[in-house]
Formats: structure tokens, C-alpha cells, sequence
């Protein structure tokens, strides 16, 4: 998972092309303007009152190989995303292109050879694995409905799978509840493996777990990857597990992607106001740091809500570098360091892209340089 | 309540540190067991520990380490009919396990409080929050409805809520999970406990959210000079947060001390586990976690002797298969630092600096 040679130069739009990439950069799944509103209706004829905005106009690509983290906040829209592009949802508006084809609005039946090729790791191994079902009735279920028929038959691909995840092969009749969370997890991963596919969409595949659990799942996603080539979108709440398996990382606020870049120029110097809070945030596992941390930027008040987000840039209500063009212009995705796509019109560690404009509206920033006494 | 087992307070058992003037809660050899149709369930088995005023103690453990439970059993919130709980734990200077339920009920919530997880379902959806916290004032205070509620406004304008005076007739679920959240902790701080447990009180939240929450409790803190246990499964919160640390593992303590030793110095191996599985922004990436093998135990079946040894990669280094046989105590590796491992300090001391702090 550790290679860097992904470096994208897509133009402003945020429409990405991609000469300039290493062969294996080539490009898997392509989302172009993608949108989901959930529509709100109201009264006896339930006529539409307005609309949930959970995923608004974004851009990305993911390439053969390479995985790519989504974080944000709850409510930001990035489970949204995962479903659309594995279309379990239909978007209302964009463009999502899986390997060249475009399955925006494909129906069902259209979509079902390439449900083969994208699969999906749900989060919260209780609710996904049919009760009533066994392990080998859950993770044969991709051959029968695929009618694929694997070589040595369905049984014994379930064992082999089994086995790759870590499971006890002759666990094949026994049912979820027998299994711990960790297991139920292995579980879910081989299923979704069952059909070899290309895309494999994680959402918080490891939030429901302990940790010392987590990092074993952690690390069979990391092997499996190794071994079958697999790509991932992993959308994860945890910033330190994205960076520990993410190549490139897009940072979501309120349906709109303000930050992509790769991984080690987003943990070293973030761009995006947004990006530095969430990560400023991260408490970090060293008592000694308690005195010395250098400073931590509170962001007042939650999320505003995605059926009227703020205008302009989304983010300037809780922004402490806001001034009026935040208020007034959304600022596009642009890539202004190599490898590094960043929506704002003031970023950090960056010259300001409207230094005319200084006049700031809110004291919102909260720096808590805290030596807290003891 | 089962029996109290008045022993005196002088004369802790041997695992137990030795008392000092200025603890507020002192914990004494506290087990919860629970009578299930398949077997005892030993969730807490013999945990010991002290709290002091206006410092915080971080409890650590994965699911089902026995965590809650204490904390529950401390509070007094485990039913006698249900719960075995024998051990002493002595608030202030008085004894609880052993206390009448009607004593222990005055004293709760107002001499000591607790945070809840998730406040969506501590919260009851019928009643308005500000109904719910001028309930939990007059309880412990023979004030009218009106100045209590004027108090429950200025406790929602105390933890931050935006136009306290409005939001007070506002119900649980029009709160976002922060606001609910801060509307439990000044529901909890309303009559100013002296003990607050919080039991996760950031799991359910973001990060941003969770830097705010963790804020305030320590402001609070800071303010009213309250002893803090901080129930939680996140490294990262209690190394902000803790002044002692206490790891949980199969329902009991395997390692206690001071949060800077333990982090800086660990000494069981369970905690070398835990360091490791966890992926850190403040380190340089790394290849590879390192997973502590295998599932956390059951609580009916406890493996022998130590309950961590089928995940312990050590377990056989000390001599005569003692791991698998005998269950070790724990024993000061260091100024108040216990661990209760069977591998001897300078093993420990070996393995830790030579293997598992340069892979961290």
C-alpha cells in the first residue's frame, strides 16, 4: 500500500486526465460532479419541501492499485459516496465511470456484471451477515447470484476464502452469532472477495472493533491487497487508521470534497483549513506531548446542516481565516501543489489565493496552547 | 448489595496500595460477578485502585475487560438480585458496597456523577433536557421548579450550549450528538459531583467534537476540583487526559500507575499489545501494525493461570509452564507502577526496550 508514485495533474475543474501517471496509475473508477439528494417531502401530497444535499458536486478518481481513504466528520456525506459508487444508490446528478463504462444510471440487471468487479465492506459486521444464514450459505452467496461456478465447486472455494481471511475452514456451517466481532469482520471481507473483484469499497470497515482487533483487520486488508492487486476506497472516521492504509486521502465536508491530496503531504502540511482542525484534533497516545503540543485548533459548534449548507465556501461559518469572498464565492478544487487538490481560498502552508480580500469574519479559531497544570 | 466484608480500611490486601490521606474514592478488591444460565460471569475480579481529588484516573481495556462494570459498580447501579459484588469502595470515607441503597442513592448524582456513552439513549426522548436536569437538581435540592430551571440554564451556558435559555425546553433528539453530549455532562454536573465517571464519553463523537468535549471536562475540572475516572478504550484520550492509568484485561488490572510511566515504560505485555496495534500520527508511518493475536477472552472461562497467556507471545519464558498454572499478582515494577505479569522485571525491561519500543 506504501507506493507513491500515484501523482495526479488533473486541470482546474478538478476533472481529472491523467497523463503524467506511471502505468499503473491507470484509472479504475472515475466520479465526475457526483450528487445525491435525499428529497424532503412534506403534507398530504408530500410534494418535495427540499432536499438533503448528503453528497454535492464532487470529483475524484480512483487508479489500479492504489487505495484511496475518504474522513470527514458524520454527516459529511462519505458513506453517501460510498454507496453511489457502488451504486447501490442512484446519484441525481454526475457521473460515476467504472473502467471506462459509465454506470451512472445503469438498472439492475445492467449492473449486475459489474457488481462482480466492485464489492463492498460494510461497517458494523451485526447487521450485514444474514442470522439465519450459515458462513458457507453468506459468502457462496456472490457464486449464486453471479452463477459463477468456481473450479472444485462453491464449497470448497468458500473454504479456500475462509482461509485466506483467517478463518477456520471447517467453520463452513456454523452461523454469525457463533463468531466474535473481529471474525464477523473476516467474514464480511470474504464474501466480498468471493468474486476476485477489482474495487473493493470499505466503509469504517474497522470502527466497530477493538483494537487490538482492528489492527488485524487492518493488516489482512493490507496483505490481501498485496496479493490479489485489490483497490480500495476505505472511508474511515479514524485519521490515524486512514493514514496507516491510504495512499491518497480526499477530506469531505458537508457533501463536498476540500482537500485531496496524497497521504503524506496531507498528514505534513495540510492545506485546508478544514483538514488542519481535523487533524489538530487527533489525540495523540503520549502523556509527555500533554505540555508541550504546540496547538490545537478548536472548531466552535457542529456541522451545519447539509439541507441548507452554508453559502460560499461550506465551510466559513466554523473557518477562522474566513472573509467575504468565503461568503460569496465557492472556491473550486485546485490542485496547487503537486499531488495536493485543495478548495479554499485562503490555505495553510500556501501563499493566499485572495490576498486582496483580508477583511475576516469570525474570531472562530480557538488555539489551546495548553500546558495543563498538574 | 451483597454482605459488606467490613474489613479495615488499613489493611488492604496485598495487591492493593496502601492508602493515603487525600484519596477521595478508594477501591478495595471490588468483584462483580453475575449468575448467568451458562456459567458465573467474573466481569470484575478483584480490582483495586485510588482516586484523588482533581485528578483524573484513565481505565483502559478492550470489550468486555470489565470496565463499565466497575465503573457501574461503583455508582452503585448493579442490581443485588442480579450482581454479586463483594469488595469495598469508599467514598469520602464512607463505604458503599456495604451501605444502605437508600444512602447510596443520595449520595449519587449528587457526590458523585457519571457520563454516559451515548447520550441519545441516557436521555429520555419524552421529556424536554431541560425537564430532565431540573429533575436531577431537585432530587438532591428543595428549590422550586423555576430556580432550578434557571440553574439548568446556566449549566447548558456553562458546557456551551448557544442560547441556553431556548434550548433548555428543547428535546434530546433536536440536539446534534455533541450538543446531547454536553447537555449530559452539565446534567451530570449540576448538583457539582465531586466524583465524575465518564464511560466513553467521546466514542460516539468526531474528532473535532471530541477535542471540544474533552476541553470542557477538563476545564470543569480545573474549576471545581472534581476526581475524574475516565473510562475508555482510545490511547490517544487517555494519554490527553489521565494523571494514573489502570489497564483492565478478563476483569482485572494488569497494569496501574502513573499515566506517564505506563506509556513511557509499559510492563505487561497487554499493554506492549495495545501500544502497538494502534496506527499513531505522531510517528513516522509504519509498514505493519503489530495485532495482539487471538480474541479477548470469555468471562465464564477464564484461561488458567494468566488469562492473557493464549495471546501472549512471552508466555513461555518464565520456567515450569507457570503461566499456564498460576495466576500472577501484581507487584510494583517501579514508584507505583503495578504490573502483574510472571516474566521477571529485567526480562520485561529487556524485551521492552529491545524489542517492542523500536517497532512503536
Amino acid at each position: 500500500m506504501s507506493d507513491d508514485k500515484t501523482v495526479s495533474t488533473p486541470d482546474t475543474s478538478g476533472s481529472t486526465l491523467t497523463q503524467g501517471t506511471t502505468s499503473d496509475g491507470e484509472v479504475l473508477l472515475k466520479v465526475t460532479g457526483l450528487q445525491k439528494h435525499f428529497p424532503i417531502r412534506k403534507g398530504l401530497l408530500q410534494r418535495q419541501t427540499g432536499a438533503v444535499r448528503a453528497v454535492d458536486g464532487i470529483d475524484f478518481e480512483v487508479r489500479k492499485g492504489e487505495t484511496l481513504g475518504v474522513v470527514g466528520e458524520s454527516g459529511c456525506g462519505k458513506s453517501t459516496m460510498g454507496r453511489l459508487i457502488t451504486r447501490l444508490l442512484e446519484p441525481t446528478g454526475g457521473q460515476v465511470e467504472f473502467e471506462g463504462q459509465d454506470i451512472t444510471h445503469l438498472k439492475t440487471g445492467e449492473l449486475r456484471p459489474m457488481r462482480r468487479d466492485v464489492q463492498m465492506i460494510f461497517q458494523d459486521p451485526y447487521s450485514s451477515l444474514n442470522p439465519r444464514h450459515t458462513i458457507g450459505t453468506i459468502v457462496g452467496a456472490p457464486f449464486r447470484l453471479q452463477g459463477v461456478n468456481p473450479e472444485g465447486g462453491v464449497k470448497k472455494e468458500v473454504q479456500r476464502l475462509l482461509s485466506v481471511v483467517g478463518l477456520n475452514p471447517e467453520h463452513y456451517n456454523r452461523y454469525p452469532h457463533e463468531f466474535s466481532g473481529g471474525q464477523r469482520q473476516r467474514i464480511g471481507i470474504a464474501r466480498a472477495l468471493a468474486l476476485n473483484p477489482k474495487l473493493v469499497v470499505a466503509d469504517e470497515p474497522v470502527s466497530a472493533l477493538d483494537v487490538s482487533i482492528q489492527a488485524q483487520v487492518v493488516n489482512l486488508l493490507d496483505d490481501l491487497q498485496e496479493e490479489l492487486g485489490l483497490t480500495y476506497v476505505i472511508i474511515a472516521h479514524d485519521l490515524s487508521v486512514v493514514r496507516h492504509v491510504s495512499d491518497r486521502i480526499a477530506v469531505m465536508y458537508l457533501g463536498k470534497i476540500v482537500e485531496l491530496a496524497d497521504r503524506d503531504k496531507l498528514y505534513k502540511s495540510p492545506m485546508h483549513p478544514y483538514s488542519k482542525a481535523l487533524l489538530s484534533a487527533v489525540p495523540i497516545p503520549d502523556p509527555k506531548r500533554r505540555g508541550v503540543k504546540s496547538e490545537r485548533i478548536l472548531l466552535k459548534g457542529d456541522v451545519p446542516s447539509p439541507i441548507a449548507p452554508p453559502s460560499g465556501c461550506r465551510f466559513h461559518t466554523r473557518c477562522w481565516k474566513a472573509t467575504e469572498i468565503c461568503k460569496t464565492t465557492e472556491p473550486p478544487l485546485k490542485e496547487l501543489r503537486a499531488g495536493q487538490q485543495v478548495a479554499c481560498h485562503h490555505p495553510e502552508n500556501f501563499e493566499d489565493q485572495q490576498p486582496q480580500d483580508t477583511k475576516l469574519l469570525s474570531s472562530a479559531k480557538e488555539i489551546v496552547s495548553e500546558p495543563v497544570e498538574k | 448489595m451483597s454482605k459488606l466484608d467490613k474489613a479495615a480500611l488499613g489493611e488492604p490486601d496485598s495487591t492493593a496500595p496502601s492508602v493515603p490521606d487525600d484519596v477521595f474514592l478508594s477501591v478495595r478488591d471490588l468483584r462483580i460477578h453475575f449468575d448467568t444460565d451458562d456459567g458465573l460471569v467474573k466481569s470484575v475480579d478483584g480490582v483495586s485502585f485510588d482516586v484523588r481529588k482533581g485528578k483524573t484516573l484513565g481505565i483502559v481495556g478492550e470489550s468486555g475487560s470489565g470496565k463499565s462494570v466497575t465503573s457501574l459498580g461503583v455508582m452503585g447501579l448493579h442490581r443485588s438480585a442480579r450482581a454479586k459484588v463483594s469488595g469495598e469502595v469508599w467514598l469520602d470515607g464512607q463505604e458503599l458496597i456495604g451501605a444502605d441503597p437508600d444512602v447510596v442513592r443520595r449520595l449519587r448524582g449528587r457526590k458523585m456523577a457519571m457520563i454516559f456513552q451515548d447520550p441519545l439513549s441516557a436521555m429520555h426522548p419524552y421529556y424536554s433536557v431541560g425537564h430532565q436536569i431540573v429533575e436531577a437538581y431537585r432530587v438532591h435540592h428543595d428549590v422550586s421548579k423555576k430556580a432550578a430551571k434557571q440553574r439548568a440554564i446556566e449549566m447548558l451556558d456553562r458546557v456551551g450550549i448557544p442560547e441556553p435559555a431556548k434550548r433548555v425546553d428543547g428535546y434530546p433528539h433536536e440536539f446534534s450528538g455533541g450538543m446531547r453530549q454536553r447537555a449530559m455532562i452539565a446534567m451530570s454536573l449540576v448538583n457539582n459531583p465531586e466524583l465524575l465517571i465518564a464511560d466513553e464519553p467521546t466514542t460516539a463523537l468526531d474528532v473535532t467534537v471530541q477535542a471540544q468535549i474533552l476541553d470542557l471536562i477538563r476545564d470543569l475540572q480545573k474549576e471545581f476540583g472534581s476526581a475524574v475516572i475516565m473510562i475508555t478504550h482510545d490511547l490517544g484520550v487517555v494519554a490527553e487526559m489521565a494523571d494514573d492509568l489502570l489497564v483492565m484485561y478478563g476483569g482485572r488490572c494488569v497494569e496501574r500507575g502513573p499515566a506517564e510511566d505506563v506509556f513511557s515504560e509499559p510492563r505487561h505485555p497487554y499493554t506492549w499489545g495495545l501500544l502497538g496495534s494502534m496506527p499513531r500520527l505522531d510517528r513516522e508511518e509504519t509498514d505493519r501494525l503489530i495485532p495482539i493475536k487471538g480474541a479477548p477472552p470469555s468471562l465464564i472461562n477464564l484461561p488458567s493461570g494468566c488469562a492473557f497467556h493464549p495471546r501472549c507471545p512471552y508466555a513461555d519464558i518464565p520456567k515450569d509452564n507457570v503461566t499456564r498454572t498460576v495466576r500472577p499478582e501484581l507487584t510494583e515494577v517501579g514508584g507505583s507502577h503495578w504490573a502483574a505479569c510472571h516474566m521477571t522485571q529485567e526480562q520485561r525491561e529487556r524485551i521492552w526496550t529491545e524489542e517492542i519500543a523500536p517497532k512503536l
